[in-house]
């Protein structure tokens, strides 16, 4: 009898929750292409609890974005291209969807075409395809903060920085170790540019995915004795490269992580080969900021926080995570002072992205002064000129170690819009103007 | 009736009996499918399915019919995408047919050199040198940016689907030029496999030294099994990254989708052409009514990652069960709960 009982509570709460998700009257909706198991699940948990932990925060402190209440739903990827796609066409009927998040390359490229049929943005923050950045070709996808090519620039100008400037960047040797995948490759060709353009020698070597035996990697780093090694990582690839640099005799303080290799996931079962290790990151880690406390405060302590581990609250996915749910927020909000306060349309979010400007001011406003710097999206530029800072990790917590830096956006446009330009042609698509991004279609 | 054991030519009565069925399925799939489908059912299941299926198709061609055990189908789907791709972008006006055609015979050609080593290696063994075209292939495409168009990340976006200036880039019109492709490449196997080339698969599989005893040409055979093979997975694999995905990595084609494509013609039926169909659909569809099913029941109760791995539990437990019970896949199931109802209408 109990276990009838059971099945019918559970039916019903089935019942309850998918009643749940059908929008009534002035709600955004947030599917969510989320990964919780395969490798790469400590990404996917701390930036999908991050996110639906914001989204939660919001709902329950402020009764939504002016009224309007916030939804989502989710649907496994296990970062697999094809079951991401079946989860877009699964949940892409959903009523009033406010923009994807799927955080993976490889999902988004095959969205790219779908979202801008579809006329609802995409997302892909601190990662995606570079050339995505150049609004006049790519109406709907945004690589918010930061892309590819910016984190090279900034990592590059830190190295500089470290050796008192530019021009002590000549003659030094930079070796960039990088996961064997689209993601870990799509940086090749900027580093090889900036070595032209600074002075200084570069060699990218290729760690095969996963990334579980990088003996012969760190032997040859060992023969060529650079400067500095940049890891390039994602997932198990980056703990492995801090032991095997440690056991080749490479100082860990002389290796620098880029955005993927930022982790508290990928230093602490490193032990301490990673004491010393620094890395690249658009918001700082930690629990002290007052949106993540707020977060504690207003969700965890209700019982309703989406992490299970809450020692992770405030780890770097988690931040991240919170990070894009401010963002998404933001745009949502901005687009309504717009168009009403109500439930919007892909294109109306669309037109709220590309006026999210958050400057230093507003982001303290939100709780998130030195969590993450500054926004600036428009029509033509989707990325924002986010910043970065370099945080170093003592063993036990990182700690931020530089400024706010600036990548050298100048540097990079001609080659975004170049690559852009080629795509628009090979496609066949207009490329936009600024009154044609002023109009919404649907 | 001893007669029934010689291989008649098919008779009238019983080629309209047997083409009956597959040509019902067709004009529904031509003329009712596409009035009312959703973009769901076409994008994430028929799209899928029916290349899928034709990948099945082709590798059990070589290892239901003729015996030759492959774990490169990924690989051979990746060249013949890749090949596809490179084709339309360098040969200006090059007409899709035309390119899938071209596209199936670099498959082929990659198929025939690493058929190779089945002229000495049987079963297990050949297995494992098969392995070798799945990570030969994968590693080449990643290594050498050409096949990319130099593209940094690697990943190659489908050109426009254009037939006679005709577009195909809706979801339907994808639906159907995959339906057309399939259609008629299943056409030419069933003639094939009817054919003195597929008897001779069948003789090379059930006995290599008879079969070479009675004149068949071993040698000539198993590499013409490994090309045909190859090149019709080759063209599932343009359909794959063409009209489904529409983006293309080589890490998609990698050793999973080699192994679920042998799961897809074991759990179908090995040398038989329904069993690709049912096997493809079988691993395309049923995860989808599981994950649907278990996010309808419990949704409220577990994260979506529980649920996913829940299901591959059931998907497994289900896989032996059936094969415990129909060593011969579903498709000789099929065949006997046709013969039970035909033996209640009182057919012989």
């Amino acid at each position: 009898m109990t276990f009838f009982r059971s099945i019918t509570a559970a039916a019903i709460a089935a019942a309850v929750s998918f009643g749940a998700t059908v929008v009534r009257a002035d709600e955004q909706h947030f599917p969510l292409q989320s990964y919780r198991v395969g490798p790469y699940a400590a990404g996917g948990t701390g930036f999908f609890g991050g996110f639906i932990d914001y989204l939660n925060l919001i709902n329950i402190r402020d009764g939504g974005v002016n009224g309007v209440k916030l939804t989502w739903s989710e649907g496994e990827t296990q970062y697999e291209v094809e079951k991401g796609v079946e989860v877009y066409e699964r949940l892409k009927s959903n009523p009033g969807i406010a923009a994807w998040n799927p955080l993976s390359v490889g999902i988004a490229y095959a969205m790219i075409d779908r979202v801008t049929q579809d006329k609802v943005p995409l997302l892909t923050i601190n990662h995606g395809r570079t050339d995505t950045t150049d609004g006049r070709v790519f109406p709907y996808v945004f690589p918010l903060l930061l892309n590819p090519y910016s984190e090279t620039s900034g990592i590059v100008n830190y190295i500089a920085s470290k050796e008192g400037g530019v021009e002590s960047l000549k003659g030094k040797k930079i070796v960039v170790l990088y996961h064997g995948s689209p993601y870990g490759k799509e940086t090749i060709p900027i580093y090889e540019l900036l070595a032209e353009k600074y002075g200084f020698t570069v060699s990218q070597i290729e760690v095969p995915h996963p990334g579980n035996e990088q003996q012969a990697q760190w032997l040859q780093i060992r023969r060529e004795r650079p400067d500095y090694v940049v890891l390039r990582g994602w997932g198990v690839m980056n703990p492995v490269a801090l032991k095997t640099a440690q056991k080749t005799g490479f100082p860990a303080a002389k290796i620098i992580g880029n955005v993927w290799s930022n982790s508290e996931e990928d230093v602490i079962p490193a032990g301490d080969a990673a004491i010393g290790y620094t890395a690249i990151t658009t918001q700082a880690s930690g629990n002290t900021y007052p949106v993540v406390q707020e977060i504690q405060k207003v969700v965890y302590d209700a019982g309703k926080g989406n992490l299970e581990d809450k020692n992770r609250i405030g780890s770097v996915y988690h931040n991240l995570g919170i990070v894009n749910g401010i963002l998404n927020v933001e745009a949502v909000r901005i687009a309504q002072e717009k168009f009403g306060q109500r439930t919007l349309t892909g294109d109306e979010v669309r037109w709220g992205f590309e006026h999210l400007k958050l400057d230093p001011a507003r982001v303290e406003a939100l709780g998130a002064k030195d969590l993450f710097h500054s926004i600036n999206v428009t029509w033509d530029n989707h990325e924002g000129e986010g910043y970065v800072t370099f945080q170093q990790w003592d063993g036990k917590k990182w700690n931020v170690v530089s400024d706010w830096i600036a990548p050298d956006w100048a540097l990079l446009r001609p080659i975004i819009e170049k690559s852009s330009e080629a795509y628009a042609a090979e496609k066949g698509i207009k490329v936009r103007t600024a009154e044609d991004a002023d109009a919404i279609v649907n | 009736m001893s007669v029934h054991a010689l291989p008649l030519p098919l008779s009238g009565t019983l080629d309209r009996r047997r083409f009956a069925w597959p040509a019902a399925l067709l004009v529904v799939a031509y003329f009712v499918v596409p009035l009312v489908a959703t973009s769901y059912l076409l994008e994430a299941i028929l799209l899928p399915f029916l290349a899928l299926s034709l990948a099945a198709l082709g590798l059990n061609l070589l290892t239901g019919y003729c015996g030759q055990l492959s774990l490169g189908s990924a690989a051979f789907m990746a060249a013949g995408a890749f090949a596809a791709y490179n084709f339309n972008l360098r040969i200006d006006g090059l007409p899709l047919p035309v390119t899938l055609v071209l596209a199936g015979l670099t498959a082929a050609a990659v198929g025939t050199v690493f058929g190779l080593p089945s002229l000495r290696l049987k079963g297990f063994y050949l297995a494992v040198s098969t392995l070798a075209a799945q990570f030969f292939v994968q590693w080449a495409l990643t290594k050498f940016g050409w096949f990319s168009n130099d593209n940094p990340s690697g990943v190659i976006d489908a050109p426009k689907l254009l037939v006679a200036g005709l577009a195909f880039d809706t979801a339907t019109g994808r639906y159907l030029l995959a339906l057309t492709v399939v259609a008629i490449v299943t056409a030419l196997t069933v003639r094939l496999v009817n054919s003195p080339t597929g008897r001779n698969f069948i003789a090379v599989r059930d006995n290599e030294t008879a079969a070479r005893v009675i004149g068949v040409p071993v040698l000539r055979t198993k590499l013409l099994a490994f090309a045909i093979s190859s090149f019709i997975i080759g063209v599932a694999g343009v359909l794959w990254a063409f009209t489904y995905l529409r983006t293309v990595e080589p890490a998609g084609f990698n050793l999973d989708r080699s192994f679920q494509i042998l799961f897809i013609i074991i759990i179908g039926g090995l040398a038989t052409i329904r069993g690709a169909f049912i096997g493809a659909a079988f691993f395309v569809v049923f995860p989808l009514i599981l994950s649907r099913a278990g996010s309808f029941a419990f949704g409220g109760l577990f994260d979506s990652g529980v649920l996913d791995m829940s299901q591959r539990i059931v998907i497994g437990a289900l896989i032996i069960l059936l094969l415990i019970l129909e060593p011969r896949g579903i498709s000789a199931l099929f065949d006997r709960v046709a013969a039970r109802l035909g033996r209640l209408r009182g057919r012989p």
